[in-house]
């Protein structure tokens, strides 16, 4: 089994794209806003990019080296790439779109995919789950030693996306090939992939385990990317070894995290709890506040408190009896919460 | 429509429409159907009928053969001296037919630039059938040409780079993808060029000549019988507006899949502002 070497380095419009990476059987997951250089980084491994410096490997077998003038034309480099809006061929059918990219498993594809009764369907005529599908097939029907993926949930609507994220990490692990998959949303990037980097203005700023990114999270950015309550304010040393953040929204927050000058507190909306009234329980940090909003996500209810979001379960909610605009307190432990330097 | 302006436009639209009609049935109507069928036969338009056959099909070969992949190359590319490039392509369609004949005797005639090259291979092109070759080729390629352009630049370039990724050479990528995709947009440019060709006329009396079975097409045989015989003219004429209802025709029913989706239309520009 060869691992995927990349090295690359290249002006975009308003910064430089820098990434390096090993992928070996493995799903990494390039997670960042939009425009932060994440498709380039697809299109230069596939070969419809070409950096101004960098190095792409397959094992043994160099498809760009800039330094050695090796470049390889996109169809001598084994990828399978999933282009974000599936880019299916709109006047070929799709039996003809899966077998565009070989024909010794045409009919193996449309039925692993579901879609052997789509085979006469042209593109236009299918829904966004589907397309996805007849990409995903075709990309494969060339046996790619790499599967890259561009955005692969993010042209489907929120339902469709549930049930394809789930078929998408079952074939992933069945294929076990060296995946890179780009994604803006960290959810997806934490369900599909074994790593995660989170990449913003061409660089990659964390790269480890979804779980990582989300206990040690390296800086402001990826805490807020990740999902984290995000409160800024500057940090002194504190009573019992504490750290106490003067927040600047006023109030203190304590850490059991170290740091000082100018820091984000953050802590995950799973670590928030709610209470009528402050108790004295175990957590040191309390803030009384407005509930500001509730939505529902299945069983769970994201509440909105002053500047925090906490997420309970619904069955919690209820036995608290949460409305808009009545006072709640929420708080969470000093271990909870984790101090990022702001930059 | 009964308010006074709507009496003016249903006026205007009735002038405009049988003053483009008018014509056009005369020739059909000027003399019993008969004669026109006579005057099919006469030796002229026969003769007329074949040269401009064998002119038209050649011409209109190369422009497809050589135009395609020069509007593919410009059309797929962008590059700073482009505009400049399709200025050059659009030049032609704008000069008068004079200039075109005088163009092309500068270049190609005995006394031409190319001529005393020419000579010594023992080619000689004014007032040969190739000269009328060649005039339809410099007067109509470029309404070809301009609107390929056009139709290759609409091709989402995110296809041709998907077929790339799934193996295909430039070669097969071009002829499964490209190509196809464009077809919509180089059907109507064709037709264009080829109606263009058809009529043409100032350019190819000035560097071909008008010899009956030589270089006489049949929009030059129209202008000749018109002196000699009249119903002569008037038949020819029939043929020209029968083939040219009929490309017309041709080109409303060339298939339109293409924009039943969404990222890659080609929609027809033949002047697009791109």
């Amino acid at each position: 089994m060869d691992t995927l070497d990349l090295t690359l380095d290249h002006p975009l419009r308003s910064f430089r794209l820098s990434v390096a990476a090993t992928l070996g059987r493995e799903t990494l997951a390039l997670v960042g806003p939009s425009g932060a250089g994440k498709s380039s980084v697809l299109r230069a491994i596939a070969g419809l990019l070409r950096p101004e410096r960098g190095r792409v490997a397959l094992g043994a077998e160099a498809w760009l080296d800039t330094e050695a003038g090796i470049d390889l034309p996109p169809e001598r480099r084994s990828v399978g790439l999933v282009f974000q809006e599936y880019a299916l061929f709109p006047h070929l059918d799709v039996r003809r779109n899966v077998a565009f990219g070989g024909r010794g498993r045409v009919d193996e594809l449309l039925e692993r995919f579901r879609i052997s009764h789509l085979a006469q369907a042209r593109p236009a005529d299918l829904s966004g789950g589907e397309r996805q599908r007849v990409a995903l097939a075709r990309a494969l029907a060339r046996d790619p030693a790499v599967l890259l993926l561009d955005e692969p949930l993010s042209a489907l609507d929120a339902h469709t996306r549930a049930v394809v994220r789930a078929e998408l990490a079952e074939l992933l692990a069945e294929l076990r090939l060296p995946t890179l998959l780009v994604t803006h949303d960290f959810e997806d990037a934490a369900a599909l992939a074994d790593r995660v980097g989170v990449i913003v203005g061409g660089r990659i700023l964390q790269l480890g385990a979804a779980a990582e990114l989300l206990a040690a999270p390296a800086d402001a950015f990826v805490a807020s990317f990740t999902g984290a309550n995000l409160l800024h304010g500057t940090a002194r040393p504190g009573p019992e070894g504490l750290t106490e953040v003067v927040l600047d929204a006023g109030g203190s927050m304590y850490s059991v995290d170290e740091g000082h000058g100018r820091v984000g507190l953050a802590v995950f909306p799973w670590e928030v709890a709610l209470a009528r009234a402050e108790s004295a329980d175990s957590a040191v940090n309390h803030v009384r506040g407005e509930v500001r909003s509730l939505v529902e996500l299945g069983n769970r209810v994201r509440v909105r408190v002053g500047p925090l979001t906490a997420e309970i379960t619904t069955a919690s909610a209820e036995r608290l009896a949460l409305r808009e605009g009545e006072d709640v307190v929420a708080s969470f432990k000093a271990t909870a919460s984790r101090l990022v330097p702001l930059g | 429509m009964r308010s006074p302006f709507g009496v003016v436009l249903a006026l205007a639209t009735a002038l405009a429409l049988s003053f483009l009609l008018l014509p056009i049935l005369a020739i059909f109507v000027d003399i019993p159907p008969g004669q026109l069928v006579d005057g099919m036969n006469d030796p002229a338009a026969i003769d007329a009928l074949l040269v401009t056959l064998k002119t038209t099909l050649i011409a209109n070969a190369v422009i497809l053969l050589v135009g395609t992949p020069a509007a593919y190359l410009i059309g797929s590319h962008s590059f700073r001296a482009k505009p400049f490039l399709v200025t050059a392509v659009e030049l032609p369609l704008v000069l008068p037919p004079a200039v075109a004949g005088i163009g092309l005797l500068a270049a190609f005639g005995r006394f031409g630039l190319l001529g005393e090259t020419l000579d010594v291979l023992g080619i000689s092109i004014p007032f040969t059938q190739l000269a009328v070759v060649f005039a339809v080729m410099f007067v109509a390629g470029p309404f070809y040409l301009r609107a390929a352009i056009s139709a290759f630049e609409s091709v989402d370039p995110t296809l041709t780079g998907a077929a790339r990724t799934l193996g295909a050479g430039p070669a097969r990528t071009f002829a499964r993808v490209a190509l196809p995709l464009a077809s919509g947009g180089l059907g109507a440019g064709w037709a264009l060029c080829f109606a263009r060709g058809l009529g043409e006329f100032g350019a190819t009396i000035m560097f071909a000549g008008s010899l009956q079975g030589v270089t006489q097409t049949l929009s030059l045989a129209v202008y000749e019988q018109f002196d000699v015989d009249f119903d002569v003219a008037l038949a020819i004429g029939a043929e020209l507006v029968v083939i040219s209802a009929f490309l017309l025709l041709a080109v409303k029913l060339v298939p339109k899949w293409t924009r039943s989706t969404s990222p890659s239309t080609t929609p027809f520009a033949p002047f697009g502002s791109r």
